[in-house]
């Protein structure tokens, strides 16, 4: 069955069974492997992308029903230049990682939080990402570096560096 | 694991939905948010053999005041829109704390009640407000009913109580070919709600919502038993201390001052009375008398919130 959406701006089209988790797709289909899966079942948050400017656990959802979507991965945070988002910046300076695996969706959800509002508290941050599973950080790096982007974001004034799906998101 | 195979139709309507659902023979199922339904799916415990997709169909994600004093919730209304409306402040508390930020950007009302897992907040929320759950059949495709838009065949064959809805856990009077369009939720006049869970979007593992409507203070509980319970004892305690004061104070309920006319001693009885009624059994989460205990506790916080005092540590 064909699906036709757009990936961090690109135009896709993929031929796939219906019960081609979008997941997958991005990965197997379209090579996007930053988007992990962990428990392919809804539980532990690695696969988060933003659909349409919203916050989607990829395994939940089938690739045919992104059919005409806006998709956002992990893969749209970096500049075309090279040049890290400040999420991606503040989670290196942080200690916000350590294997990595949870990394893609601790930053997805996060750039949906920072979409919306300039100035989450720690408790907003840590509400926001409660859906995110990491094993390695304690969570308290990440956090930590969350609450950095965000200043930095504050900081540099409205030149939001990469939208995913900003434009679209309301505003805080 | 993944998903085994199954034939996908995106429905443009809800004629088109039922149409669908009939023609799968049984084996049909409704996708919505898929939060619920596609883990099931993902471990196998279900197989439909065809999906009916109903989220490209206009005019079901409306949340509006219906005439008969509720908020009407379009089935496809998703938890985000819920936690954010503020008509139904028990309805947004209650969707606010539904699993996390992605699992609440696709998961709908609608779902969640068809889903009628006995652990989950909405069906507790219905259970409490007797909500009322519109669902569309085979019955509706003359049309006839006044729907949202041209071409529509909207207009619910059937209205269902939640208390006739939820017959067991995962288990509803739905039939194979009906799905629900909306639910009507009552305004309470005072409310509270209180969830013990371990981690932050949890399922709870006892909820307690405590509502007045109609002049009747109302219990449900979930998490205990397969659908959201009411204690109609505690229920009793809390009419009669209510008409109790009406008679002494020489008022009305409806001018009772917050705090009132709940005393603590009648808060502490009727949740002693729901704990002692409701159908607890032991699992891995804790022996049946953790539950109970847990019925009393977050029974006794609900009603306190409804009441107006100030709780201390409330969930």
């Amino acid at each position: 069955m064909r699906a036709e959406f757009t990936v961090n701006g690109e135009p896709v089209s993929i031929d796939a069974e219906p019960r081609r988790t979008l997941a997958d797709a991005l990965r197997e289909d379209l090579g996007l492997t930053g988007t992990h899966l962990g428990c392919e079942h809804g539980v532990c948050g690695a696969c988060t992308v933003l659909v349409d400017g919203e916050p989607v656990r990829s395994c939940l959802m089938f690739a045919v029903q992104a059919d005409g979507c806006s998709v956002t991965t992990v893969e749209g945070l970096a500049g075309s230049d090279g040049t890290l988002h400040p999420l991606q910046r503040a989670f290196c300076a942080h200690h916000g990682l350590q294997c990595g695996f949870c990394t893609p969706g601790m930053l997805m959800s996060a750039l949906y939080l920072l979409n919306r509002e300039a100035e989450p508290s720690r408790e907003r941050i840590r509400d926001e990402l409660s859906g995110n599973i990491c094993r390695c950080t304690g969570y308290t790096g990440i956090i930590d570096a969350v609450g950095a982007a965000a200043r930095e974001i504050r900081e540099a004034g409205s030149g939001h560096p990469v939208s995913g799906e900003a434009g679209t998101a309301p505003g805080p | 694991v993944k998903p085994p195979p199954f034939d996908y139709v995106r429905a443009r309507s809800v004629e088109d939905a039922v149409r669908a659902l009939a023609g799968a023979g049984g084996d049909g199922k409704i996708i919505a948010g898929g939060q619920s339904l596609v883990p099931m799916m993902a471990l196998r415990v279900a197989r439909p053999s065809v999906l009916v997709d109903i989220n490209r169909i206009p005019g079901l994600s409306g949340i509006s005041r219906s005439g008969d004093g509720g908020l009407r919730v379009g089935a496809l209304a998703r938890h985000a829109a819920l936690a954010r409306q503020r008509e139904h402040p028990l309805l947004a508390e209650a969707a606010s704390v539904i699993g996390h930020a992605a699992i609440r950007s696709r998961g709908t009302a609608g779902g969640s009640i068809a889903h009628a897992d006995p652990a989950a907040e909405l069906p507790v929320v219905a259970a409490a407000l007797d909500a009322v759950v519109q669902v569309a059949g085979p019955g509706s495709r003359a049309g006839s009913g006044p729907g949202p838009g041209p071409g529509s065949v909207l207009g619910p064959v059937r209205d269902i109580a939640a208390k006739d809805l939820f017959v067991g856990a995962l288990e509803t009077a739905l039939a194979e070919d009906e799905m629900i369009t909306s639910v009507t939720f009552p305004f309470p006049r005072r409310w509270g709600f209180a969830e013990f869970s371990r981690r932050r979007g949890d399922f709870g593992l006892v909820t307690v919502v405590a509502a007045e409507v109609d002049d009747r203070i109302r219990i449900a509980i979930g998490g205990a038993g397969g659908v959201p319970y009411r204690p109609a004892g505690a229920e009793a305690v809390l009419a009669e201390a209510v008409q109790a004061e009406a008679v002494l104070g020489g008022t009305s309920t409806a001018s009772a001052p917050p705090g009132g006319p709940l005393s603590p001693e009648v808060i502490d009885q009727a949740a002693a009375s729901a704990a002692a009624e409701v159908p607890a059994s032991g699992d891995l989460h804790g022996p049946a008398e953790f539950r109970r205990a847990m019925t009393a506790e977050f029974t006794r916080r609900a009603l306190r919130r409804l009441a107006g005092a100030q709780v201390r540590g409330a969930a």
